[in-house]
């Protein structure tokens, strides 16, 4: 009698337990197949740094260090210098401009002061965070990789529009 | 008490029964790099210590050379799964030796995100603690949850985890668009996820196996080692800084501070979900409360705050966390102190284990909800 209502008792607490498993089969799932799919990146994300150009494609940087100077992490090397060409030709918008801009992603700590530091608005976060390299050395990024005319986007991700509710869908009960 | 005395006799090891184990520093349920030295007789721990500093990068000292607002994003290092509430222990610290007068919105805005802070440590406190002691399921739930905080910390802060919430005397921007619907969606779900994980486990006859008992700590021994958070409210301690030294807008809002009786696992646990609970009802409060206006007061460009020390205390999701900070006047402060909660709890850990098995060793570390980047830092 008592190995009866044994079975008869746990056979109900394993349909009790699975019948909340069950019901989780059918709902949307929560899971991102990343990389194959791509991940979300809400606006204010801090990635991967882009420096800017202006409409004529100059780049907007006048090397002021300020960015530098703000950088609590001292990430940012620049070397300045002066373009004397007449000012359609010039690199950047000024006659000053930044020929060396690195920036060591092994110290970065993406606290956004530099973005904010920049009187020009030249620098600001992109959203890359697909920053894993092979070699140390290789987190050390130039001008050629942060300028947003040489940047590689990765096709891993894409960024939600301000007013754009992403995950809505998973926010059910 | 007899355990004690067991465990001090200084009998070498090779003439005696009693073996040395070292648990960590890499091992899964130290949660991070505690190396925890165990000395055995059978699978009953008879003695510990614990060897940290394996994560220890310097903070106090690199906030020596760094100017006052540039030190808040490494604060958020501390705790990494506080990011926000150790950043604003320190930019309160500041304002207060500056005698900054915050906006009301900002402390509001504070309020509301320390909170769901506070939930996010404590669901991920609850993901880990249900693996360490063998349920899986609530693991993924947890995160499950943890995960819709994290995106509106992405949304707000533009990072999940490293915040960088606030600056001194304020916020860096104002709530997004749609903050309170996407807050108010979180905090009208999350009573039935908290019910699902009180089905899982609270009357779960391994759950209670593990954790009734287990770990018990008194009132008394609890304050003498300095225990804070829900560790010392495990042990029916109504302290909370929120309620004592009220900071951001906690003054205005009204919630209760549980307490256990037992001091064991179980009754931290049971305090834990219960804190989920009342922070999501101060996050409701204030979001109906939060008035509008600016968001940051007018900062001086170079703070300076007069020469003098000061102590300010938060109440983190781990328990108080401190910063005293002394400055010679200078852009630089001259020396900072935190106060780490985990660090002292940590403490707590060898009266918590002796006359344990092994395996309890694990749930007691879980139960302390210790993060390694604080006490070590
Ligand atoms: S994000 Fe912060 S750490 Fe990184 S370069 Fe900018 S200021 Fe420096
Ligand atoms: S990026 Fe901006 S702040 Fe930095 S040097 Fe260039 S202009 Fe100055």
């Amino acid at each position: 009698m008592s190995i009866i209502s044994d079975i008869v008792e746990n056979t109900k607490a394993i349909i009790k337990g699975m019948s909340v498993t069950f019901s989780y089969i059918p709902k949307e799932k929560w899971t991102v197949q990343y990389p194959d799919e791509p991940v979300t990146m809400q606006p204010r994300y801090r990635g991967q740094h882009l420096l800017h150009v202006d409409e004529l494609g100059r780049e907007k940087c006048v090397a002021c260090f300020l960015c530098a100077a703000a950088c609590p992490s001292d990430c940012i090397y620049i070397i300045a210098a002066d373009d004397p060409r007449a000012p359609e030709e010039r690199t950047g918008v000024d006659e000053r401009f930044a020929e060396v801009y690195n920036i060591d992603y092994g110290r970065c700590i993406f606290c956004g002061y530099c973005v904010e530091a920049c009187p020009k608005d030249a620098i600001t976060h992109g959203y890359n965070f697909e920053l894993s390299v092979y070699n140390r050395a290789d987190l050390l990024k130039t001008k050629d990789d942060l300028l947003i005319t040489k940047q590689k986007q990765s096709p891993n991700y894409r960024v939600a529009f301000a007013d754009e509710d992403v995950d809505s869908e998973y926010k059910e009960v | 008490m007899h355990q004690v005395e067991v465990a001090t006799t200084q009998e070498t090891l090779l003439d005696s029964p009693e073996m040395v184990l070292n648990m960590g520093p890499q091992h899964p349920s130290t949660h991070g790099v505690l190396r925890v030295i165990l000395k055995l007789d059978g699978e009953t721990v008879i003695d510990l210590d614990c060897d940290i500093g394996y994560l220890h990068r310097g903070m106090e000292k690199i906030a020596e050379h760094r100017l006052y607002p540039m030190i808040a994003p490494y604060w958020d290092r501390l705790d990494y799964i506080a990011a926000v509430s150790n950043g604003l222990l320190w930019v309160e610290t500041v304002e207060q030796m500056l005698g900054l007068e915050v906006p009301p919105r900002a402390h509001y805005i504070r309020t509301v995100l320390t909170e769901l802070n506070r939930i996010s440590s404590h669901l991920l406190w609850l993901a880990t603690h249900g693996l360490d002691i063998g349920s899986f399921t609530v693991l993924l739930w947890a995160l499950r949850e943890r995960e819709e905080i994290l995106k509106i910390f992405e949304r707000q802060f533009g990072a999940r985890l490293t915040c960088h919430a606030w600056r001194i005397g304020g916020m860096p921007n104002d709530t997004y668009d749609g903050f309170t619907e996407d807050v108010t969606q979180f905090v009208d779900n999350f009573p039935h996820r908290l019910a699902e994980y009180e089905t899982l486990l609270s009357e779960n006859r391994i759950w209670l196996g593990r954790t009734v008992g287990i770990g018990v700590i008194s009132a008394e021994d609890a304050i003498a080692i300095g225990l804070s958070g829900p560790a010392l409210r495990g042990s029916g301690v109504a302290w909370d800084i929120r309620k004592s030294r009220p900071y951001a807008a906690y003054a205005d809002m009204e919630f209760e501070v549980p307490v256990g009786e037992n001091g064991d696992t179980y009754d931290r646990y049971l305090v834990r979900l219960e804190e989920m609970r009342q922070s999501r009802l101060i996050v409701q409060q204030a979001l109906a409360k939060m008035p509008d206006g600016p968001v940051n007061a007018k900062v001086p460009k170079i703070i300076k705050p007069p020469a003098g020390d000061y102590y300010h205390s938060i109440e983190g999701p781990k328990g108080e966390i401190g910063c005293y900070l002394v400055s010679d006047g200078s852009s630089r402060p001259a020396r900072v102190r935190v106060r780490p909660p985990c660090l002292i709890n940590l403490q707590a850990l060898r009266q918590m284990c002796l006359g344990h098995l092994v395996a309890d060793v694990v749930a007691i570390i879980g139960t302390l909800d210790i993060v390694l980047g604080e006490i070590d830092r």
